[in-house]
C-alpha cells in the first residue's frame, strides 16, 4: 500500500432537490508512471491509481479509468445531480490492490 | 567491414529506419487505442470540447477539461507520450453535465486528443496542441 494516501473531497453540505452541484476531489498519491529511472538508472516500477468512481446512493455519477499520464495527486472536478438527500461515495482503486474510499453526506434544504 | 560507398548507404538507410521507428510506433499506439475505443467506427467532428492550455510551462501537471452535451464516454489521449492513454470518463445517470476536468502529464509538445462516444453511438473527436516547456515523464 502506498504511504500517506489521503483522499480529500469538496461537496456542498446542502442542495435543492434536483439541483446540480460541483464536486472536487483530490487524493494524495505519487502516481509513479513507470517511465522514470532511479539514481542507478533502473526504471522505477509503475504504481498508480487506475480507477476512480463516484456514486450517489448506489447510482453512478462518474467512473474514470486512469492511465499513467494522470498527474501526481490526481484531481477531478465534475458535476452531479442531487435528486434527494443521501450520501456520495468516492472510491479509488490502486494498482497494488488497495482501495481508498470516503463518503460525504448531503442534505436537502 | 570496409567502408565502401555501398556499405555507407546501407548503414545510413538502417539508421534512418531505426530513427523513424519511435515516432511511427507512437502514432500507431494512439491509433490502436482509438480503434479499441471506437471498435473501428468512423470518428467525426461534433459535440465535444477539449480545453487545454496553449503553453504549459510544466508538463507534470497540465490542466485539461472535456465537455460534451450528449457523450456517454469520453477518452483522452496524449499522442506524444510514451504510452498515449490518459483517462476514460464514463458518465452515469446522476452526472449533471457531461464534463470533467483533471490534470495530466505531457512528455513534450504534442497534440492532446479527446474522443467522445455519443448517446446515438457515434464517435466525435477534438484535439488541441499543447506546447510543453519542461517534459513531465522524467528521463
Amino acid at each position: 500500500m502506498a504511504k500517506g494516501v489521503k483522499p480529500r473531497v469538496k461537496v456542498p453540505k446542502t442542495a435543492a432537490a434536483g439541483d446540480s452541484i460541483t464536486i472536487k476531489t483530490l487524493i494524495s498519491h505519487k502516481m509513479e508512471s513507470g517511465q522514470r529511472k532511479d539514481g542507478d538508472g533502473n526504471p522505477i516500477p509503475r504504481s498508480i491509481i487506475n480507477r476512480f468512481t463516484c456514486e450517489f446512493n448506489g447510482e453512478s455519477v462518474v467512473d474514470v479509468a486512469m492511465e499513467a499520464a494522470i498527474s501526481t495527486n490526481p484531481y477531478f472536478e465534475f458535476e452531479a445531480l442531487v435528486p434527494e438527500a443521501g450520501e456520495f461515495k468516492f472510491t479509488w482503486y490502486d494498482d497494488d490492490g488497495s482501495v481508498y474510499d470516503t463518503t460525504k453526506k448531503i442534505a436537502i434544504g | 567491414m570496409e567502408l565502401t560507398r555501398r556499405n555507407a548507404i546501407i548503414v545510413g538507410a538502417g539508421a534512418f529506419v531505426v530513427a523513424g521507428l519511435p515516432i511511427r510506433a507512437m502514432a500507431a499506439a494512439s491509433e490502436d487505442a482509438i480503434a479499441a475505443f471506437t471498435g473501428g467506427a468512423e470518428v467525426g467532428a461534433g459535440d465535444i470540447k477539449l480545453t487545454a492550455p496553449e503553453i504549459a510551462e510544466n508538463g507534470n501537471t497540465v490542466p485539461i477539461e472535456v465537455a460534451s452535451d450528449t457523450a456517454t464516454e469520453i477518452m483522452v489521449l496524449a499522442t506524444g507520450n510514451p504510452t498515449p492513454g490518459v483517462a476514460t470518463f464514463k458518465f452515469g445517470k446522476l452526472a449533471a453535465s457531461r464534463s470533467a476536468s483533471t490534470r495530466i502529464r505531457l512528455a513534450g509538445t504534442q497534440d492532446v486528443v479527446a474522443i467522445a462516444k455519443l448517446e446515438d453511438g457515434s464517435f466525435v473527436k477534438a484535439s488541441s496542441t499543447v506546447k510543453v516547456t519542461i517534459g513531465g515523464c522524467g528521463g
